[in-house]
């Protein structure tokens, strides 16, 4: 065996955000199980009992109550965190709003899992995508590398005083978070100095300040919040990308809104999020070989919406096809197609785009079916009538 | 790249075995993935447990189609379906009291590498009981020459000396060198 230090730890995608959720030791975390969140908390409550953070844990009934708890922690003052998938994540639908008007720096890593019904316990984003207009930041990550470093970015991002919103951190059921990849893990001291000590801006409990939370707020000033919110949440354009470069020095990595694979010269594209970006980069791995001009871009950050970068990179392409892990029901298809759909839309010169819809309830996406998308862009590049086909279905019985 | 897939019940501990095998890829320097395919989970099902290792990053997350190793640990599971999509030189072993040309015809293969060892004989020999994984992984070993046995028996005391004690460690590492050494093509 190979003496060499060995830098990366062999974890889950739910292991590596409780570690995260470790260095950054909450005050409170509340949660209530629901598969596959679970292992981020299996792992977290572990850390609870051995002492590792000074963490309050509470144990509630319901993933309401698990917002609820969370978002009244955070209002007292403290940093606050909570889990979820799937119908938890619907059922704190109520409490997940409010979070983001009352301006609570709540993070929350999401396993993204298939809505009911049918029953289905596997990965696809119509849990976070039911979210989207919620308020929350929404970061999508491709790897458990990404689940880790993001879930401590959202820390600074969530508190930063231009912003104060809660963040959602997803990443895909079982595919990563039950999936072990080596992940590199820095010092405790290193990041704790990153996300430094949290100062409140109005804590509740702060009597010699009093404030009052949650008060009626008709149509003399509601919109104005509301308007307040919507510039908080752009805000984000603004500072992201200097907590990312402040992350550097820790992680040498340079984060974007968005990930382009392969996009100088590429003319032909694929648009999609989390761990289909890296499966896609395979298959565009493989095209390459063969001289095809493919590329890849990943949507790391869905909202606020990255339609500067989406703009830019889309610009010389002929053909891109967007890939959505989620059905909108009597829309004219998915939520990522029509945001960057809308993104193109000024361009004179635009490029052709489609849609997929793929991977609902965890269906496999494969870097065959990614061939075949490639495949098939190809063939609608010279074709006339391509917009009679602009939503399709990544393999599915008829 | 090597794409792994163990074939076990559920409680056999096939998952156990591919984050093992995953470990001593990392402890090499290498890139791993490693994950199970989740199913309607009730205990007995079979169970698929997948290990990528890579010198370059992997940044493929889908299910391995065409393994180029299969390790079958449970013996009543040696049926042609389970076998489907090995490359064509590939490596399969075989938790079976049966020889290698048996399991080839039985599963119709035409496959060159086919080793056979009876893991769930030594499993009770030396564990008393049967969890066949352990010593299939010192039949991998031998049959692939993906890692070495050295390399198994420090995850296995590094994994296990404090969870089972010195005793019941020595005990598995002593089935892992037996089906190492009993293995045949």
């Amino acid at each position: 065996m190979s003496k060499t230090k060995i830098d990366r730890t062999p974890l889950s995608g739910a292991e590596s955000v409780a570690q995260a959720m470790r260095q950054i030791n909450p005050e409170v975390v509340a949660a209530y199980p629901i598969t596959p969140q679970t292992g981020i908390m299996h792992a977290f409550t572990a850390f609870v009992n051995d002492g590792d953070v000074d963490t309050e844990m509470i144990r509630v009934e319901s993933e309401h109550s698990a917002m609820s708890a969370t978002l009244g922690a955070s209002a007292a003052g403290v940093r606050a965190i909570t889990a979820t998938s799937s119908n938890g994540l619907a059922l704190m639908h109520e409490i997940v709003y409010i979070a983001a008007s009352t301006r609570l720096p709540i993070v929350m890593p999401v396993v993204n899992r298939a809505l009911s019904g049918p029953i289905n316990i596997h990965c696809d984003h119509s849990d976070t995508m039911a979210e989207r207009d919620s308020g929350w930041v929404q970061i999508y990550c491709e790897n458990n590398q990404e689940a880790y470093e993001m879930t401590l970015l959202a820390i600074r991002l969530a508190e930063h005083k231009d912003i104060l919103l809660p963040v959602m951190v997803c990443q895909d059921g079982f595919i990563t978070s039950h999936g072990v990849e080596g992940v590199k893990l820095y010092k405790d001291s290193i990041v704790k100095k990153f996300l430094g000590k949290y100062k409140p801006k109005h804590p509740l409990l702060d009597t010699k300040n009093p404030i009052t939370i949650g008060p009626l707020d008709f149509y003399d000033y509601y919109f104005e919040h509301k308007r307040q919110q919507s510039e908080a949440i752009h805000n984000v354009r603004k500072v992201f990308p200097k907590l990312v470069k402040e992350f550097k020095k820790i992680s040498g990595k340079d984060y974007g809104f968005i990930e382009s694979y392969m996009m100088d010269d590429a003319k032909e594209a694929i648009v999609v999020m989390s761990s289909s970006a890296g499966t896609t980069k395979e298959v565009v791995d493989r095209l390459r070989k063969e001289g095809r001009k493919v590329g890849m871009v990943k949507i790391r950050m869905f909202r606020p919406f990255p339609i500067s970068e989406i703009k830019e990179v889309l610009k010389g392409v002929d053909i891109v096809a967007v890939l959505d892990r989620v059905e909108s029901f009597g829309a004219v298809g998915g939520p990522l197609f029509n945001e960057i759909r809308s993104s193109l839309y000024d361009y004179n010169n635009k490029p052709k785009i489609v849609n997929y819809v793929f991977g609902l309830g965890g269906r496999s996406y494969t870097p065959e079916l990614g061939r075949q998308v490639f495949d098939e862009i190809s063939k609608d590049k010279n074709s006339k009538d391509y917009e009679h086909n602009l939503v399709r279905y990544l393999v599915v019985r008829n | 790249m090597k794409e792994i897939k163990i074939i076990g019940r559920g409680g056999q501990g096939g998952k156990t075995a591919a984050e093992i095998i995953a470990k001593i890829g990392l402890n090499e320097g290498k890139f791993i993935q490693s994950f199970p395919e989740y199913g309607a989970e009730r205990q007995g099902a079979p169970v698929f447990a997948y290990t990528r290792i890579s010198d370059e990053e992997i940044t493929i997350h889908s299910d391995v189609k065409n393994p180029d190793i299969i390790a079958i640990i449970d013996p009543t599971l040696i049926i042609p379906k389970m076998v489907e999509g090995i490359k064509s030189d590939g490596i399969l072993i075989v938790n079976t009291n049966k020889t290698s040309d048996e399991v080839r015809d039985h599963l119709k293969l035409k496959l060159k590498d086919i080793y056979t060892v009876d893991a769930t004989s030594i499993s009770i020999k030396y564990l008393g009981k049967n969890i066949p994984n352990t010593p299939m992984l010192g039949a991998i070993s031998t049959a692939t020459g993906l890692f070495s046995l050295k390399d198994v028996e420090e995850e296995i005391k590094h994994k296990f000396l404090k969870k089972i004690g010195p005793e019941f460690t020595k005990k598995n590492i002593d089935s892992i060198r037996e089906a190492s050494k009993e293995v045949k093509q």
